[in-house]
Parts: structure tokens; C-alpha cells; sequence
């Protein structure tokens, strides 16, 4: 696009207002961390009396976080292979057959994006506890009855973009492979797979990020020893006191793994996105 | 493989019928209709089981009397039909009346955020489309709002709106000087704005990053071409960049109004259980009825007054386009 004169300078102001909008409370979630706990019960400082790396020592003792983080890995990490391998498996047919239902599938998949979580909350929770009683299987309180959970909440946007992926790769592949000899599943995992993986890595990224930052269903579904970050953050504030220091510095370590992956992988992401939005 | 067995069933079937070769390829055919549907099975099975039925149950504990007595064996809850449904629509009634703020609270916030989301996250799209220098590293920066989990970039906020050792109130307060008295933000009237400042710092990133993926998808010789016949910036934007980006903004709007609305994560860190009043989401508000009041019936009746509504929204605004490009094609003709 051609500038005017002084599209630079707005550029400027408005970019680094968003700058500033973006940045405070990563600025503050990062100073504060390192404030000795006297400077964030006073007046706000913008910058810390004495540095101190206490908090990131004292988070792990006054509450499990250690045993919350690795709870929360395994849910996100097991909810995220489930969730990518079932949605693969759905964008495929959605995208490379012509079926009697699949217009009613892509709209019905996309349609429990609007469901108000709270609905389904109890009922969920009541067929878990069930489950649970006929079966042995414990779901609830488990981790396993969250990963089942989790990996749906992803699921209907994971297919989305991967049907858009999948879409943009073109048909002469899997007719060259299918004249090889290859059955659906074997083009899947040989051509389609190799060839849409920034768009798989995509989905993985957004299937672990949605499964880590989950607070009611985490609220609700886990007990003591299956209890995840979300939920754990909450024990730093007592009756009496909040040691705000040490919530700042337990938020940057829980975030920094899902925002170094992001980042990282940002560029699959904004493709995979441009795949599915664009059609 | 498919050929395989395609090849092994027709022989068996090939010497009964010689004379349609037609026939032989319908085995094929019937496969090919049943991968998809095996395909799909694992993702429809999981649907059912953690959506559609649980769903299903929500809407038949609606018409029940699931009050705390029946909490251990709600079998037992008495039928109670409609009158849940009778109970929070009335608004000459405390429940009703409660929800029916709930729901404009929550409208209003809904269009306030995704509006502002929006508008921003277009805004910083377009500035953004020219390479400059640093635009990189910006857009990482711009993005990661939306990396961040919920609960930690919340709770941050939260401390950033205490009133006395908070950021916000030293910056408007102590250095600014805008007001006297240090504003409470998360308890009474103001608790609307925090909310809505929280919301639209979470999701305008996700605007922009959509957005910004519809712009690599506008042909650069449309602006060459505009640019040739004297078309100013304006003038790009609104004849090229917007309407290119209709196909986007169509999804994104939408996705963004449902997440907006259903949005339980960023009202529950920041208020806890009990959200103030001006600040009370219908997703918080039906939390607080059932989990703290215990009467799941009247909750499961909010929840499913909700989804009809959001269920209503939907269709008119996937429908509303094509209705209208139909009857303005009927008026050309």
C-alpha cells in the first residue's frame, strides 16, 4: 500500500500506545516477581527496592505448585495428542470425501463453540460420578475425566483449521499416492500429514494453550491430588494477606512455557489461521 | 489395500453376475462412504459424550426441582415442568429480575468488548501491513496477550487494580492526579470498566492476528492498481482492505462475540465467586445460583434460557447475509 505523509506518524503514536497498553502488566507481572514482599503491600513502585529471586524460591512451598504443574502437563500434554490425532482424523474425511452429513458434522462441531460451558458443567460432572460407580473408571477428580474434557473444548476449532489446511493441499498428491497403491489412511499419514504439519503444529499449539488456561471445569472436576495451576494459583492469598509477589512470579513461571511455544511457533500459527479463515 | 480388496470381492461376486460390471464396483463404493464416517466417529463420540448428552441432561434438569436436598440422589428431584422457566422470566421476582440485569450487563459488555477488540486489532493490522522496522518484534509483542493463560494474565490485572498498592490507581491517582480519592476497581460501579479494559487486552491479539492473516491474502496489485487511479489511503481502505477482509471478519466477529459472551474465566479470577453487580456476567450469575446457592434445576433453566439465545443469534447472523444478497438479487432482476 502506498503512504501518505503522515501514516508514519500515526504509525508511531498508536503502535506505541498499544505498546504500552500490551506491555504494563507483563511489566509488572515480571518486576514484581522480583520484589521483596514489603514493596507490593505499600504504595506501587514501578521498580523493586532490592531485587530479590525469594518469590521464585517461596512459590514452591507455600502451596504444592510442583505437583499442580505437573498435573497440569500431563492433562494439557495427553489432552493435546488426543485432541490433534481425533481432529486429523476429522478434517480428513470433512475435507477429501463427499458424504451425506458432512455439511450437518461441520456445522454441529463448530455449533458446540456457543455452548455455555456452565450447562454442561454439572450434567458432565454428574455423568462422570456415574461412569465412575458403574464402571470403576474414575473420571471425576481424576485427570483423566479433564483430558476427556479438554480435548473437546479444542476439538471443533482444531478441525476448522485443519479442514483449511487440508483443503490447500492439492488433490493430484493424494490421487499420484492412492494410484501407488496407498488406502485413505496411509495417504493421510504420508502425504497429507508431512505436507500440512505447520498447520498440525498449529492446532497442538492452540489444543495445549486452551487445555492449561481452563479455570471452571478445573474448578470444579479435580480434587486435592489431581488439582491443576489454574486452581493452585489461588492459594497464595490468605484470609489476612495476598504475598502478591509470589502470585506475580508463580504466573510468569506457568506462563512462560505456553508463551516461549507461541512465540516460537507463531508463524505456523498465523498460516494455519489464514487457512481456515480464508475460504 | 483398497484395491485389494475391492479386486477379492468382485471375483467372489464376478462369476454370479458377468454381465453388469457395474456391480462390482459397489463394494467400493460402500467403503468409500463408510471411511468418512469411521473418520469422523472418534471426534462424534467425544462430542456426545462431554456436549450433546450432557447437554441433553442440562435440559431435563431444567424441569426438575434440583434443590440442595437432592443434591446426593437427584433422581429424587421431583418434576417440576416449566416452573424453573416461569421463575426467571418473571421479572416482578427476585430471579428474574437479577437475570435479566445479568443479561444486559453482559450484552453490553459483549458489544463493548468485541467492538473495541476489534477495532483495535484492525487498526494495529492495517499499520502493521507495510514493512518498517521493529515490525516483527511488534507483532510478537502485540500477540502475546493471547499466549498468555488466562488465570495468570487475570490475576495479574487483578493486582494491577488493587486500589492501594495497584498500578493503575498510582498512574491515575499519585501521578496523573485525575482524581481525588483512590477508585475502588473491582468492588461497585467501576468494576465494569476493569472488566471490559481486562477483556479487551485478552482478546483484541486475536483480532489482530486473524486480521492480520486476512491481509497477506489481499493482492498487492489492487493497491497498485487504486494507488494508479489516485486512490488515497482512505479510499484503499474502504474499497480494498475492508471489503477484502469481510470473509474474515465474518468468522471473527462471531467466534469473538460467543467467547465474549459465554466468558466465565476472566470475570471468575478477577471477582471470585460473587461478581459485583455492574459487573455481573450471566456466566458467573448461573455459577453463583447453582454452586452457591445449590438449586441446580433453576441454574440448568438459565443455562438453557442462554443457549437458545445465543442458538438465536447465531442463525440470524450466519442467515442474515445470504437473505440479503438473495432478495437484492431478486430486486436487480
Amino acid at each position: 500500500m502506498r503512504e501518505p505523509a503522515w501514516l508514519p506518524w500515526v504509525r508511531r503514536v498508536v503502535l506505541s500506545l498499544l505498546a504500552v497498553f500490551t506491555l504494563a502488566p507483563i511489566y509488572v507481572m515480571i518486576t514484581s516477581a522480583l520484589k521483596p514482599l514489603r514493596d507490593v503491600q505499600g504504595p506501587f513502585r514501578w521498580w523493586p527496592s532490592t531485587f530479590t529471586v525469594r518469590p521464585f524460591v517461596d512459590i514452591w512451598h507455600t502451596v504444592p505448585l510442583g505437583r499442580y504443574f505437573v498435573n497440569s502437563v500431563i492433562v494439557s500434554g495427553a489432552a493435546t495428542i488426543c485432541s490433534v490425532t481425533v481432529a486429523i482424523f476429522a478434517a480428513y474425511a470433512v475435507s477429501r470425501y463427499r458424504f451425506p452429513g458432512r455439511r450437518l458434522f461441520s456445522v454441529a462441531v463448530l455449533s458446540t463453540q456457543m455452548f455455555p460451558g456452565i450447562l454442561f458443567l454439572l450434567p458432565l460432572f454428574l455423568i462422570f460420578v456415574n461412569v465412575g460407580n458403574l464402571t470403576g473408571l474414575e473420571l471425576y477428580g481424576s485427570r483423566t475425566g479433564l483430558v476427556i474434557t479438554y480435548l473437546t473444548f479444542s476439538l471443533p476449532f482444531s478441525i476448522w483449521m485443519l479442514v483449511g489446511y487440508f483443503d490447500g493441499i492439492p488433490r493430484g498428491l493424494d490421487e499420484s499416492a492412492q494410484v501407488d497403491g496407498a488406502g485413505p489412511v496411509r495417504t493421510l499419514f504420508r502425504v497429507i500429514l508431512p505436507t500440512a504439519l505447520p498447520g498440525v503444529i498449529a492446532v497442538a499449539v492452540y489444543a495445549f494453550m486452551t487445555a492449561w488456561g481452563e479455570v471452571l471445569f478445573a474448578s470444579v472436576m479435580t480434587d486435592d491430588t489431581s488439582r491443576t495451576l489454574p486452581i493452585g494459583l489461588q492459594g497464595y492469598s490468605t484470609e489476612h494477606d495476598v504475598y502478591w509477589n509470589q502470585v506475580m512470579a508463580a504466573s510468569l513461571v506457568v506462563s512462560v512455557p505456553v508463551v516461549a511455544g507461541f512465540l516460537a511457533l507463531q508463524r505456523h500459527f498465523v498460516s494455519g489461521l489464514t487457512a481456515g479463515a480464508v475460504k | 489395500m483398497a484395491q485389494l480388496t475391492t479386486t477379492a470381492t468382485s471375483g467372489v461376486r464376478g462369476p454370479r453376475r458377468p454381465d453388469t460390471p457395474a456391480r462390482a464396483g459397489r463394494p467400493r463404493s460402500r467403503r468409500r462412504t463408510l471411511t468418512p464416517y469411521l473418520m469422523l466417529l472418534p471426534a462424534l463420540l467425544l462430542e456426545l459424550l462431554v456436549h450433546l448428552v450432557p447437554m441433553l441432561g442440562g435440559v431435563w434438569m431444567s424441569l426438575l426441582g434440583l434443590t440442595q436436598f437432592f443434591i446426593r440422589n437427584w433422581t429424587a428431584a421431583p418434576f417440576v415442568g416449566l416452573r424453573n422457566y416461569r421463575l426467571v422470566v418473571n421479572v416482578n421476582n427476585a430471579a428474574g429480575a437479577d437475570l435479566l440485569h445479568s443479561f444486559a450487563v453482559t450484552l453490553a459488555f459483549t458489544v463493548a468488548s468485541v467492538g473495541l477488540a476489534w477495532l483495535l486489532g484492525v487498526t494495529a493490522a492495517v499499520l502493521t501491513q507495510n514493512r518498517f522496522r521493529g515490525r516483527g518484534l511488534l507483532r510478537t509483542l502485540f500477540l502475546t496477550p493471547y499466549a498468555l493463560p488466562t488465570y495468570a494474565a487475570v490475576i495479574t490485572w487483578s493486582f494491577l487494580l488493587q486500589r492501594d498498592a495497584g498500578m493503575v490507581n498510582h498512574v491515575l491517582v499519585d501521578q496523573l492526579g485525575l482524581a481525588q480519592d483512590r477508585p475502588f476497581w473491582l468492588i461497585g460501579n467501576n468494576s465494569f470498566v476493569a472488566l471490559l479494559v481486562v477483556s479487551v487486552w485478552r482478546t483484541w491479539p486475536f483480532a489482530f492476528l486473524c486480521l492480520t492473516a486476512g491481509l497477506q491474502n489481499v493482492p498487492q496489485e489492487l493497491y497498485e492498481a487504486a494507488a494508479m487511479d489516485g486512490g488515497g489511503f482512505w479510499r484503499q481502505l474502504r474499497h480494498i482492505t475492508l471489503p477484502m477482509l469481510r470473509p474474515v471478519n465474518q468468522v471473527l466477529v462471531l467466534v469473538l462475540f460467543l467467547w465474549t459472551f459465554n466468558d466465565f474465566n476472566t470475570p471468575f479470577v478477577l471477582f471470585g465467586r460473587a461478581a459485583p453487580r455492574a459487573a455481573d456476567l450471566i456466566s458467573i450469575h448461573i455459577y453463583q445460583s447453582s454452586f452457591v446457592t445449590w438449586n441446580f434445576g433453576l441454574g440448568s433453566a438459565m443455562s438453557v434460557l442462554l443457549l437458545l439465545f445465543l442458538l438465536v443469534v447465531t442463525a440470524v447472523y450466519l442467515a442474515a447475509p445470504s437473505y440479503w444478497a438473495r432478495s437484492r438479487r431478486r430486486s436487480d432482476a
